[in-house]
């Protein structure tokens, strides 16, 4: 896999794309009495190839950023676009997809840890440090209460009944398989995700 | 060599991709819209829209039929907007065919909105500059398909050369014909010396069901402005009386129901 | 999937039912649009609403909602009486000579065996012999086969009652049937795409039986451009339910239950045994499966000696369920003390709203992981922010649950493998880091898992033992990578330290550790087969054996040695995904033993019977599906009154558990998502919010005229659970049916909306029922009843 494709590759594997439509891929530079058009905004990215997060169908999307992560650069995504090398979707998006790169860098994003106390009408910041503490001291303190080592009848059942988990259809395989191990850890049987909805 | 855009409606299933890409491509504002009573973004196209999908339902041939259309600048050969222009630079006619709009030579006239007979240019109301499709100029001059050509997902748009486009067209319109459509066609307008922006259509004697003039011509004012005239136009636009004086013969009085009255239509929309 | 997206495009059919592709799916939709174009195959869209699928199809039936197995039993016994069906197919390679023990049937309604408002279903299992295989009668004559059983059945549904419970004509049933059942010829296929238009239904999992009948009887399941597909509308919904639910171990292992009290006594409960003797059985590597996984759960702490750690697993009691609807019912009556969200909106996305936001107010604590405010992270905030909306829900002073929302990562800032529609592993690169505090799930994960742990090791507690056992050994344990996870997940044997080719190589004996069966072979000593980007197509057929990976076995189309006959000889020369060359199986990878001759076993090895089930012993409701009506319908059961709804149909009864009837709600009310956004989360953008920003109602026409309505009246759609009201979009695409000689209305509700977001708009489901399929408990939010005034 191409960690980053030059410009020059970029533009064959676009030319492939075209080509499976049935029609040539034409260039078409401007005439040098031309006034030129506007700067391509993709001409000195980086590319990295992903999956768009929304339905299932599993389309490749080539995310565009600028910024070479040297020691003062964060690269930042100035497009986002589809992958024509995917034989699902040989570069096309549908509407949501083709918004990615507005998805990624919604105003809305979370970028702090948000907490509600019991009865508060209002958010306050904490800390991730602080967040984890009491998160942690929460579970426990539930598990404790909640789990059943025995059942009436004396069987080991080693199950917790009074915590729930649901998600992960978002995320990828690995982190659904993280969720596993910490949920059989607790011995959480209530667990479901968007396939039940 | 001469480019086109080849749209197959038969093909679109109107998921709006293409106006997607079309926005975020060219790094448009996002406008919200009031509810229109169609599942269409907005009622016509804007200087911040460049392309808009047409949904169009009806009862027809005994069923239920919701057409879907593209419209956005048609690129003709033979531009109403730029006979229009008076301003040099403004309009370039680039040596694929496709006519792009250059805003810093842009004077705000308004006249290739008059000289359009499509009806696709559209005046910004903060930059007074007219703006339109470009067929993705930028991508293109680097073997990039346009944006919204790219992401369309059903092969309804297609890119290439015009005259591959047009025998394309033709062979798919035949295939339409022995599949029951007689009346499937090819939309490529003579009145403006055919357009780089082509159309299959099923029922290509009605372009109007998918809102496309069935007949398109330049305005008789603007063919008038264009030839015997044009050089006397360049010369007066300058001049302030007689400017004022060809605005009246050129625009006629201001009719606001006309052009989807951009101004107003953006008044109630939520820049976010 | 069965198959896959890429492969629809080989298909001479395509039947959307109970999906919309073509809004939901555009970009699979396309391979649907390239078998018209290229194949000139046939597109027929069955659904209660003219969409934008049905507007590119070759034929559009409307249904009412919910009426889908009335229509698929018509499709059976149309296919059954006209001989429009492939017999060699169905005599080699499904259960139709299997006999039935004696005392099967069906009367009023009712499967033999019901008594008291339960099922005994002594009488719906196989009749087996001495060995204790089930009896077959080739010639498909017997009274009590399979074949026989299935005709008189569906003898009932002729067109005319297909017509009068659905709501179209009978030339309209007819004609679709003529159409579908082209794929009958040994040379046609005929594929089938749905999606949550079956699966919101309280008979979801029979709706999909009866589909898998209606592709066997047309030798469509194993073919190209065939199969049953569902279309999964989260990138990695698949992936998620690979990895577990609450009744599912990774790799669909069952959880254990409290009867199974040690790991031999769960093997022996869970690995089938052969129903014929040439079946290959392959769940009978449960063993091997199992004790891999618990290997890779609990490392060095997993002995023999222990049963692998067998103990520390849960345990369910014997018919008790946590499934969704439950445990918020649970949590509803004040059982559950927390909730831990990664990524979910149940007051969004879940049936009832105020019973959504009433259960979350009774839980002491929260954990919402998200990149956006959600609903559910500010239910406690849904009186501030919709308050007319939501005049049941408390003020935020009154609720004492304490919430934490934690601001995650979004797709494009971690990497690892979705897992999408055809069962693809497509592993995706970062690209950038996590905006402001933001971090990674997998470091949340680690973070929050290994402070409880520490909290166990310091203190001691309940049972610490699950948590101090279960294996957490990445190189850096607070930030595991991605990649030590898939790597875990594949597989490795624990003697030469090597990652496994795949699930053959799993041993039963705690040498090997897999996190998952069915991804084994995903990240082998070759590396990271799911990051593979190969172009090529040997059969030409659009499998691409070498971009990403397929799970089992990089397979890219199941049972796909159903597409030959006994002697190994393709339905379809032209269209053979596999092939036998005398030694071996080539093509796609075999869904059967590589180099086994074609007539040693029979085709379809996971299942103990060796042939697929037309016949379905081990669902709740009954072994052959039947049309019961939604929970809340318009109509009687035309087939059998007294036996109105699914006799199992699961319900709660909490005091916001309320069900209305036509009386007062006389309209059918659907709920869908729109092209423009996706589920609850593309509010929160902006370009979405341009396509569609407003929420609206749609009225059918005739309706709209009777109300005196117009595109953008306000109306008001009320259910016996709450209103909402919005704009009416008046249109014909709802045509107003006929059932039971009487005229049916069809209400449709677009969901996308909510009190958060760039735009707001009424959540749904404060209409939808907590009613909910016996099987798989998903609810019924398709096919419920409302009402609607003109208040504008």
């Amino acid at each position: 896999m191409p960690k980053e494709s030059s410009r020059r590759e970029f533009i064959k594997r676009s030319t492939k794309g075209a080509a499976v439509g049935g029609v040539t891929a034409v260039a078409v530079p401007a005439a040098a009495a031309e006034s030129a058009p506007k700067p391509l905004k993709t001409a000195h990215t980086h590319q990295s190839t992903s999956i768009c997060p929304y339905c299932a169908v599993g389309c490749s999307v080539v995310v565009h950023t600028l910024g070479d992560k040297s020691r003062n650069v964060k690269p930042a995504i100035v497009h986002i676009e589809g992958d024509p090398d995917s034989p699902i979707n040989r570069g096309t998006l549908c509407p949501k997809g083709a918004s990615l790169e507005e998805f990624v860098q919604s105003d809305r994003r979370l970028t702090t840890v948000q907490y509600r106390a019991p009865g508060s009408r209002e958010w306050t910041r904490i800390t991730w440090a602080e967040a984890m503490t009491k998160m942690a001291r929460r579970i426990k303190d539930s598990r404790d209460q909640g789990f059943e080592a025995t059942d009436a009848q004396g069987r080991t059942v080693n199950r917790l009944g009074n915590i729930a988990m649901i998600g992960g259809c978002t995320d990828t395989n690995e982190i659904n398989y993280l969720l596993s191990k910490f949920r059989f850890g607790l011995g959480l049987l209530a667990y479901e995700n968007q396939s039940r909805l | 060599m001469i480019v086109a855009k080849l749209i197959d409606t038969t093909l679109c299933i109107g998921c709006k991709a293409c106006e997607v890409a079309c926005q975020e491509w060219n790094d448009q504002e996002y406008t919200l819209g009031t509810f229109g009573g169609t599942y269409q973004t907005m009622p016509d196209l804007s200087h911040n829209f460049w392309n808009l999908i047409k949904f169009n339902e009806m009862e027809r041939d005994g069923g239920t039929s919701w057409l879907m259309s593209k419209y956005q600048c048609m690129h003709c050969a033979d531009a109403g907007c730029l006979a229009a222009c008076p301003a040099p630079g403004a309009i370039v006619p680039r040596a694929n065919g496709t006519i792009d709009f250059v805003h810093e030579n842009c004077i705000g006239c308004g006249y290739c909105i008059t000289g359009c007979p499509f009806d696709v240019p559209r005046l910004s109301p903060t930059t007074k500059k007219v703006y339109k499709c470009s067929l993705c100029s930028d991508r293109t001059a680097v073997g990039l398909e346009p944006a919204c050509i790219k992401t369309c997902p059903t092969n309804c748009l297609t890119f290439g050369e015009r005259d591959e486009l047009v025998r394309i067209a033709e062979a798919r319109s035949v295939e339409l014909k022995a599949d029951g459509f007689a009346d499937a066609g090819v939309y490529n307008p003579p009145g403006v010396g055919g357009t780089n922006v082509l159309y299959v259509l099923k029922h290509a004697s009605e372009p109007e069901q998918y809102g496309l003039p069935k007949d398109p011509q330049i305005p008789w004012t603007v063919s008038l402005w264009k030839g015997p005239m044009k050089w006397l136009g360049s010369l007066m636009f300058w001049g302030t009386i007689l400017g004022a004086f060809f605005h009246f013969v050129i625009y006629g009085p201001q009719d606001p129901a006309k052009h989807g009255h951009p101004e107003k239509e953006d008044e109630p929309s939520d820049k976010f | 999937m069965t198959n896959g997206w890429t492969d629809v495009s080989n298909a001479d059919v395509v039947l959307v039912m109970g999906g919309n592709p073509a809004e939901n799916h555009p970009v699979g939709f396309r391979f649907v649009m390239e078998a018209k174009r290229l194949r000139k195959a046939k597109i027929v869209c069955v659904d209660p609403r003219f969409t934008r699928t049905a507007a590119v199809s070759d034929l559009y039936v409307p249904i009412r909602s919910g009426t889908d197995i009335a229509f698929l039993g018509g499709l059976i016994h149309y296919a059954l009486t006209e001989n429009k069906y492939q017999r060699k197919y169905v005599e080699q390679h499904t259960n139709a000579s299997f006999l039935i023990a004696e005392g099967f049937g069906f009367s009023e309604g009712h499967f033999s065996g019901w008594k008291d408002g339960k099922y005994d279903k002594t009488t719906w299992q196989y009749e087996l012999d001495g060995q204790g295989y089930a009896k077959v009668d080739p010639t498909l004559e017997h009274p009590r086969c399979v074949f026989q059983l299935m005709k008189a059945h569906y003898s009932r549904y002729t067109p005319d009652v297909v017509a009068n419970i659905c709501g179209c004509t009978a030339e309209e049933f007819l004609k679709a049937a003529a159409m579908i059942t082209i794929a009958a010829a040994e040379d046609k296929s005929g594929t089938v795409l749905y999606a949550l238009g079956w699966t919101h239904h309280s008979f979801a999992v029979q709706l999909i039986h009866a589909a898998a009948m209606v592709q066997l009887l047309m030798g469509n399941i194993g073919m190209p451009g065939g199969g049953v597909n569902a279309q999964r509308g989260h990138a990695n919904i698949q992936g998620s339910t690979d990895m577990g639910s609450w009744n599912n171990l990774p790799g669909y292992l069952k959880i254990p239950r409290a009867n199974q009290g040690t790991l031999a006594d769960y093997l022996k409960a869970n690995t089938p045994k052969a129903l014929r003797p040439n079946s290959l059985n392959y769940w009978g590597n449960t063993p091997k499966f199992m004790t891999s996984l618990l290997k890779a759960y609990y490392g060095p702490h997993a002995t023999a000696a222990n049963g692998y750690g067998y103990d520390w697993i849960p345990k369910v009691a014997e018919g008790a369920d946590h499934s969704w609807g439950t445990f918020f019912d649970e949590m509803h009556a004040g059982k559950m003390e927390g909730l831990i969200s990664f990524g979910m909106n149940p007051v969004a996305n879940g049936p009832n709203t105020p019973k959504m936001i009433r259960a979350l107010s009774k839980l002491k604590w929260m954990i919402v992981a998200e990149n956006f405010e959600t609903e559910t992270a500010a239910f406690w905030r849904a009186k501030e922010l919709a308050g007319s909306e939501y005049p049941q829900s408390m003020k935020a002073e009154d609720i004492q649950t304490e919430v934490f929302l934690l601001p995650a990562a979004c797709f494009a800032e971690k990497d690892g493998a979705f897992v999408n529609s055809s069962r693809w592993l497509q592993w995706k690169e970062a690209a950038v880091d996590p905006p402001g505090e933001a971090r990674r799930d997998q470091e949340i994960i680690a973070d929050l898992f290994l402070a409880v742990r520490a909290l166990y090791e310091k203190e001691g507690g309940k049972s610490p033992e699950p948590v101090l056992n279960m294996q957490w050994n990445f190189a850096k344990p607070h930030a595991p990578t991605l990649r030590e996870v898939a790597r875990e997940v594949n597989g490795v044997d624990l003697e030469t330290g090597k990652q496994l080719n795949g699930f053959s190589e799993l041993k039963d004996d705690g040498s090997t550790a897999c996190g998952n069966w069915v991804y084994s072979g995903s990240w082998t000593e070759l590396g990271n087969q799911m990051a593979r980007r190969g172009q090529v197509d040997p059969t030409g057929l659009g499998l691409y054996p070498e971009w990403a990976w397929s799970w089992p076995a990089n397979r890219r189309i199941l049972y796909n040695r159903a597409s030959a006959d006994d002697e190994g000889k393709p339905w379809d020369g032209t269209r053979a995904p596999i092939r036998w060359n005398g030694k071996r199986w080539s093509g796609d990878t075999p869904d059967y033993k590589a180099d086994a001759q074609p007539d040693s076993m029979a085709a379809f090895i996971m299942l103990p019977e060796g042939v697929a089930r037309l016949f379905a012993p081990d669902l709740v409701e009954g072994p052959f599906p039947e049309h019961y009506e939604p929970a809340e319908s318009p109509v009687d059961n035309a087939l059998h009154p007294n036996a109105n709804a699914n006799p199992m149909l699961k319900t709660y009864k909490s005091d916001m558990d309320a069900f209305g009837t036509a009386k007062d709600f006389p309209f059918v009310a659907i709920t869908y998502r729109l092209t423009e956004h996706f589920h609850y989360w593309t509010k929160h953008t902006s370009s979405s919010s341009e396509l569609q920003s407003n929420f609206f109602v749609e009225v059918p026409e005739e309706l709209a005229t009777e109300k005196g309505i117009v595109s953008g009246t306000k109306v008001r759609v009320s259910s016996a659970r709450g209103d909402l009201e919005g704009p009416a979009l008046v249109t014909k695409r709802l045509r107003t049916l006929k059932v039971s000689g009487r005229k049916v209305y069809q209400i449709g509700l677009p969901i996308h909306w909510g009190f958060v977001g760039k735009v707001h708009g009424p959540l749904i489901n404060k209409l939808t029922p907590s009613a909910y399929d016996p099987n798989c408990g998903t609810p019924e939010y398709k096919g419920f009843l409302v009402n609607l005034e003109k208040i504008g």
